[in-house]
This record gives C-alpha cells, structure tokens and sequence, in this order.
C-alpha cells in the first residue's frame, strides 16, 4: 500500500464534499480546513500580494502568519489555514488587500 | 456578556490561556485540587500544536502514529472530560484571547470562531498563560515562494489535515523539530532527501551529564534518527538552504556549507530538485499577552525572550501565571510538568513530590539546546538586497539597510517606522527576530503591542470599561446572539 498520511494513521474518513476554488470544484474531506483541502489537490497558492502581486499560501500552518489570507464565501482575509471548509464553500484567490471594491 | 452559561458569578478561580501540554496539565490539576476553570485555546480541539490531531470526521483510528507519547494527550484529555462533565472545567475552544485587563483579578478578552465572528469576555481571579511558542524564521532568497512552508507548518498541517506541501521536501533550518518534523514526513510518504541543520550538534557534547539527566529526550531523539535511516534520509550539519529558486511555486533549493559563524561558505554549493521546502530556526515563546502588561522577562541563550518566573511558575505580575514554552522553549515533557507545578502553586498547595526535580532537569536540557541553535551573527551572508525579510509589507533586505546605514536607525522599532517592517498582519512574528538582527542592536526588550492578535473594529468598539473594584459584578455587555446558521459579520 502506498504511503500517505490518511494511510499512516489509518484514516476512515465521512465521505468529501465539495468546495469551490476559482470556479473549480475541489474535494475536501469533512474536518479538512480549506488550506489542507487545496493543499490536497495541489495547491499551493490562492492570494497575491499588495505590492509586488506574487503568489502566496499557507505558511506557518497554524494561524499566525497570515499568509495564508484569501476571500471565502466573499469575505477577504479569511485565515483559510483555520477554517473549516464547509460543503459549497467558495474560495477566491485574493487580490492584495481583497477590498477591490471599496476603492481604497 | 460571559463566554459560557455556566461562567460563575464571581467568575473563575483561574482561566488557563492555551489547552496545549501545559495548559491541559494545568487546568485538570487545578479542577483535581477544587478550582473552578476555564480552559481557552484559540484552536477547535485541545491539544496545542505538539498534540495536534485530526477532527472526528477524518476518522483517523491510529492517530498516536503522528506522535510521540500520544497515551499522555489521552490520559489528559479523559481528565479534562470528567471535569467538563461534572462542571469543574469550561473549555472554551476557538476563542482567541487579545488581551488581559487587571480588574478585581482579570478579564480577558477574546475573539470567537475560526473568522473571529464575535467578542466574548471572561473574568477570573488568576490567569495561567500557556500560550506556547510559534516558529523562528531567518530570510533567504526565495523563502516566499509557495511550497516553502514552516517546519512547524508542514507538521501541523499533517497532524490535523492528513495532508503534505509536496511529494519530496527538504528540511532545513536549525533544532531538534527539524528531526521530529522529517521523521513525520517520511512516516506520511513523502521522500525526504536532506535535513539541513545549520548548527553543529557537537554543541551537545560541551556538558555530556545533561542530556544523560533526561533520557526521555534521547529516547526521543533514537526514534526519529532510527525513521530517517530507514528512510535514508541524509542529515547535513553546518548546513543551510540559501536559496529557494521557482517562478510560482518552489522547484529546487541551493545548500550550501557554513562557517562557524553560518557564513556559507563559496564554492560550497549544491543544488537539489524539490517540490517543498520546510525551514525553522527553533521556537520563540508566544508572551505577547503578559509583556503587554509589563511581566518580566529573561533572555534565553539562543536570544529568545521568555516570561520571567519563579520557583512556583508565578510571573512579576500578581496573580499572573506562565508554564511551558512561555517560560523558555523546552518542549512537552517541561510543559506538562510546569503546567502541574502552576495548577498547585494557584491552589495554595505544595507540589507534588519529584515535580520540581523533573522541571529543573528539564529546563538545564532546554537551556543547552538553544545554546546549540542560537542563530549564529553571519547569517545574513546569504540574503540579498531583493530578498524579502519582512514577508506581509514585503520589505526587503536592500531597505532595510539603508534605514539602518544610510538613515540611522540602530534598533528594529526603528526600522519598522522608516520601512514598515514588522508592521503588517503577523505583528512581526515572522520577521521579527531577522529585524533585530539585521537592525545591528540588540533589543532592548520584547515586543510589546497592545493586541495579540488582529481584533475586528465592531468587537473595539463594543468593548465597555471594565467596572472598577469597588464596583462588584461583571459588566453587561451588550449580547450577541449566536443564531445557528448565521454568523454575525462585524465590519472591520
């Protein structure tokens, strides 16, 4: 059998739902944050920066460096590496400040 | 507006901050000797980073198999559930606290939900920080490209995700997590070609009778090594990534060999193909909450700032407790012990027999390790003047000299009002140890800023004043109503 982490710790997980990332349909297992989910499918990148618009995602893993921001169910700056991702849940890749629409 | 229902009137004895090895211990001692507590961790399930577990819904059946001494996290949590039933122990999850207020003992004061969705207020008459510690990061050319993730990140995402950043990951780095880290990985599936430790580990050998104090670590220490066998998995030392190369995601990593002083060494380099990168510098302690207050702290000798404590883990400020990695980075056996030895000394009773001898053993073992990792001064040989330093307001290297050589500035606070380093999202965590560094002094204290974590503006504003003292009772606040399907959305 193929080494993996469900594997190692001989994972029986509920079946996965779906979420949304940038139109496309993703799998997440329930109990997954939404960073674990896009890390799954091999994704390692969902904000652009302010300043130099480069390509960012999870970090630190565990909630405190804030790389990890992106716009969910359209709020912005959600720590997708802490939330749950929940069946039907949108996931955009967020640009810079992620409040395009305030004009600021 | 109380947390919980059943917060009493008076409010608790003592409110543990962090339900990781330390507060866990903590919080059960304390309800075992009659305390009422309340138990507040920002994360969804006990257990803190080091005993970091998948949700119920993954169904993992063997999760003891991500980590060492998982019986322990057992025995505590069926404690901790006991007293949850019998009405000793709240345990608040999820709720982050961003700052303690001295009011008649204490009111903390939290943010609740994985999106902070609502404010929440508790009273207590001691406080126990057991906040932990997050991961110290040194800058290198590329260190943002995605797929370079944390030591600490890539494990923690494993234990509670079941998922990894790539199929062949490279540690890198300096301390014993890279180890526990790699050893993890390789368990999990991925192929890890080298473990880059910057150190040398003969650091170890200076005081031989230490590490023999303690053989619980180098039990420790043999299961990884004898997984990264197994694995072949290659440890280098004076060893460092010094540059990560890839457009949109991280594609290989050039090592190169260190001089004493972390220097690379020319001519030393080699490059590796990678689809990951795990790097960390060891731990800091998480103390924002009590520094803010004015607690004392001491330097640790990798140059760490930790909570100063007593004997009995009592902090410079009056019924203000630390335990665990807050007190100095020492891993899961100090911190479990140190929890205990704080849950006796808040209850008035003497420590149990042997708990003082083990926490001393333990904390001269983490004292000697971070002796061995403290970063050493020629580690800025191999940033450049593109490289970012400051990863949120994407401050680089080149800047911050010239704040520093061109404009004057000789510490980190400094630094961060001429460039804006240190003064985005992450409150310099990340960045915050490389500022010091790089600004040329050494610092004269810890950060101190008066939210440990960003708050929503609408939960400020609906803050009231504490009542004075001789005003008994807790404050109404006004309640929000957590209506089931519906998040209130503050506007920030």
């Amino acid at each position: 059998m193929r080494r993996t982490p469900a594997a190692l710790v001989r994972a029986q997980p509920r079946p996965a739902h779906t979420i949304e990332f940038d139109g496309r349909p993703i799998p997440a297992l329930p109990g997954q944050s939404i960073a674990a989910a896009l890390w799954a499918e091999g994704i390692l990148a969902w904000r652009t920066t302010r300043v130099g618009g480069r390509p960012r995602g999870a970090f630190c893993g565990i909630g405190v460096c804030f790389d990890c921001l992106a716009t969910v169910n359209g709020r912005p700056n959600q720590r997708t590496c802490l939330l749950p991702a929940g069946p039907g849940d949108t996931v955009t890749t967020q640009e810079g400040h992620g409040r395009a629409d305030l004009a600021v | 507006m109380p947390t919980s229902p059943s917060e009493p009137a008076a409010g608790y004895d003592l409110a543990v901050i962090g339900a990781g090895p330390a507060g866990l211990a903590a919080a059960v001692t304390a309800a075992d000797l009659g305390l009422r507590c309340a138990l507040l961790d920002a994360g969804p399930r006990t257990g803190g980073q080091y005993y970091r577990h998948p949700a119920p819904a993954l169904g993992a059946t063997r999760p003891e198999r991500l980590h060492h001494g998982w019986r322990r996290y057992t025995a505590l949590a069926g404690r901790l559930a006991a007293h949850t039933l019998a009405g000793r122990v709240d345990h608040l999850a999820e709720h982050q606290v961003w700052t303690a207020e001295r009011a008649d003992g204490w009111l903390l004061h939290a943010t609740v939900g994985p999106a902070a969705e609502r404010p929440a207020t508790v009273r207590a008459r001691a406080v126990l920080l057991a906040t932990g510690a997050y991961e110290r990061q040194l800058p290198f050319p590329g260190w943002t490209l995605p797929g370079v993730v944390t030591a600490g990140g890539a494990q923690a995402m494993l234990k509670s995700g079941l998922v990894l950043p790539g199929r062949r990951i490279v540690l890198a780095g300096s301390g014993p997590l890279l180890l526990a880290g790699a050893s993890s990985l390789v368990g999990a599936g991925a192929e890890v070609p080298v473990v880059a430790e910057a150190a040398d580990y003969l650091g170890y050998a200076r005081r031989p009778g230490v590490p023999a104090a303690v053989p619980g670590k180098l039990a420790e220490g043999a299961v990884h090594a004898a997984a990264l066998l197994r694995h072949r998995v290659r440890l280098l030392r004076r060893t460092a990534v010094v540059e990560a190369h890839g457009t949109d995601r991280v594609t290989g990593v050039t090592l190169a060999r260190l001089d004493r002083d972390w220097r690379p060494l020319p001519g030393t380099e080699r490059r590796i193909a990678c689809d990951a990168l795990a790097v960390g510098h060891g731990l800091l302690p998480q103390i924002e909450l009590a520094t803010e207050l004015g607690a004392e702290t001491r330097r640790t000798p990798d140059g760490a700032f930790a909570l100063r404590v007593d004997a009995r883990q009592r902090t410079s400020l009056p019924g203000f407790w630390a335990a665990g990695e807050t007190c100095g980075v020492g891993g899961a056996d100090l911190a479990l012990a140190e929890g205990e030895l704080a849950a006796y000394a808040v209850a008035g009773r003497p420590p149990a027999a042997g708990l003082t001898g083990r926490r001393a053993r333990l904390r001269a073992f983490a004292e000697l390790m971070a002796a061995a990792h403290r970063p050493g001064p020629g580690w800025p040989g191999w940033l450049r003047p593109d490289t970012e330093v400051c990863r949120c307001e994407e401050v680089t290297a080149g800047r911050i000299g010239e704040a520093v050589d061109g404009l004057g500035a000789g510490d980190a606070r400094t630094v961060k009002l001429l460039t804006r380093a240190g003064m985005g999202w992450c409150q310099g965590r990340m960045c915050g140890a490389a500022v010091a560094c790089l600004s040329g002094g050494a610092a004269g204290g810890p950060d101190s800023r008066p939210l440990a974590v960003p708050v929503p503006l609408g939960q400020l504003g609906q803050l009231e004043r504490s009542p004075r003292p001789d005003q008994p009772g807790r404050p109404d606040q006004p309640d929000q109503p957590d209506r089931p399907g519906r998040s209130a959305r503050p506007r920030s």
